[in-house]
């Protein structure tokens, strides 16, 4: 057991680093293009502050065909641009772009569904004070849909860490990478497993951190 | 103060719906005035007119001789912070404190900070919850929210304050201490109230004036001691209780 630990920490300890980079880096950029796209999403929608249904329509499409796609395709049919914005299609800091393209859309929708939890009474009382548009967004929508924002963060998060363990198949290093070389390739279940488990372990982590920070966070029920 | 001319709202859904048929009316600056109905009657959507949340179909509303379906945007988020709201529902920012939601729309205005505050507690007290600010909505009872929303929609120093069924959700001894409070921001303050209830023991407690509407239409209104004593409408009758809903129906 401890020879076993001695032999394999660096990669693992390596490969766990990765994973970390990988799923939060691609979250944190996916949020980036994700946040604005689905607050667009709600304003836009035709029970909106702002109808408009042309806009609505084409981001609502875009948002579906990039969830659509399936991400080991979209790993692959990214690589010119990967090569483009980081000058290498391998390694993990590469999977970062496809990971955040197949993200953002997955956040557009989480972050579409948090706002539309907001009472829209609250919205139309805004309103009758005299609320622009950008203020209804900024002061009312996004404060109030925060608890249900940092849930949706939580599991944009974990799906981010699956997949990040399948572009671990394609190059990108990260636990995944570890799972499929030592145990697919060379039958050493003993990794597999180990690898495994640390996935779990993360999962559970951020699982449990987001919870508490979004219950902390939740004026609603104190 | 408001002044309602043939005010007439159609929704078009699957069938076309006539909220408010040909609707005018005239508030006094410094009444009371209720407007009461059955529910579905279009009193709501009178109200959600006047504060500019649906656009009426045809007819105007002047608010303080301004037809405020003809104002620039500007012009429109001047005139709503002279017109307060407060609903049923309440409808607070729950992720704020007491403090914070009274300061809401003095933020929107972009009044300095130290300001806002010191003007919040002004109207803390006013609605007697100065030991309340730091709380959380959830934590305060019902009659205490509408409290909040009042205070509320009073921090603009409003020349109007719009009452949308403000008591419907509350039991009575609240019922009687919210209207105590809106008669006294009245008095004391000379805001014009304008509410809508289905209560007629709202109208009978506070409200100087009346109209009484009934599938979309005024069917009768005046001072609130004529209306009452003497009704004219069948629909008023109902709602004093003086006649059967079921008339002519079961032989009970």
């Amino acid at each position: 057991m401890m020879e076993f630990f001695m032999e394999y920490k660096d990669m693992l300890f390596e490969g766990s680093y990765e994973t970390l980079l990988m799923t939060f880096a691609s979250t944190i950029f996916a949020y980036i293009i994700g946040l604005p796209l689905g607050v667009t999403m709600v304003i836009t929608d035709a029970h909106g502050i702002s109808p408009q249904k042309t806009l609505n329509t084409v981001l609502g499409t875009i948002i579906n065909i990039g969830r659509s796609i399936p991400f080991v395709i979209l790993i692959v049919a990214v690589i010119p641009l990967t090569r483009f914005i980081v000058g290498k299609a391998i390694g993990p800091v590469a999977a970062i772009v496809p990971l955040t393209i197949a993200a953002a859309p997955f956040v557009a929708r989480m972050v579409e569904t948090a706002l539309q939890e907001v009472d829209p009474g609250v919205v139309e009382a805004a309103k009758t004070m005299g609320a622009t548009n950008a203020q209804i967004a900024l002061k009312v929508l996004l404060p109030e849909a925060v608890p249900s924002l940092i849930r949706g963060f939580s599991i944009t998060t974990i799906t981010l860490i699956g997949y990040s363990a399948m572009a671990g198949a394609f190059g990108a290093g990260g636990l995944g990478d570890i799972a499929i070389r030592y145990g697919h390739h060379r039958y050493q279940a003993d990794i597999m497993w180990v690898t495994v488990v640390l996935i779990v372990v993360i999962v559970q982590a951020i699982q449990m951190c987001f919870e508490l920070a979004a219950k902390k966070i939740d004026k609603r029920n104190k | 103060m408001i002044r309602i001319e043939n005010l007439s709202k159609i929704f078009k859904t699957s069938n076309e719906v006539h909220a408010l048929r040909s609707v005018s009316t005239h508030v006094e600056a410094g009444d009371i005035f209720g407007v009461i109905g059955m529910s579905g009657a279009g009193k709501s959507t009178l109200l959600r007119c006047i504060a500019q949340l649906e656009k009426p179909t045809s007819g105007a509303i002047y608010i303080e001789g301004k037809n405020i379906t003809e104002l620039s945007g500007k012009e429109n988020i001047e005139l709503r912070k002279r017109v307060g709201v407060i609903f049923q529902g309440y409808h607070l920012l729950m992720q704020r404190t007491v403090r914070d939601n009274i300061a809401f729309p003095l933020e929107l205005s972009g009044i300095k900070k130290e300001e806002r505050y010191k003007r919040v507690e002004e109207l803390l007290a006013l609605v007697g919850l100065e030991n309340k600010a730091d709380a959380y909505p959830s934590q305060l009872s019902g009659g205490q929210m509408q409290r909040v929303a009042i205070a509320r929609a009073l921090a603009n120093n409003p020349s109007i304050l719009l009452c949308d069924e403000p008591t419907s959700a509350l039991d009575s001894l609240t019922t009687k201490a919210i209207l105590k409070l809106l008669k006294d921001i009245n008095e004391k303050l000379g805001v014009t109230v304008f509410i809508i209830t289905h209560e007629i023991g709202v109208v009978k407690s506070i409200c100087r004036h009346v109209a009484v509407i009934n599938e979309g239409e005024l069917v009768e209104q005046g001072a609130t001691d004529e209306v009452l004593s003497n009704p004219k409408h069948h629909a008023t009758e109902l709602l004093l209780g003086i006649s059967n809903i079921a008339e002519g129906g079961d032989a009970e």
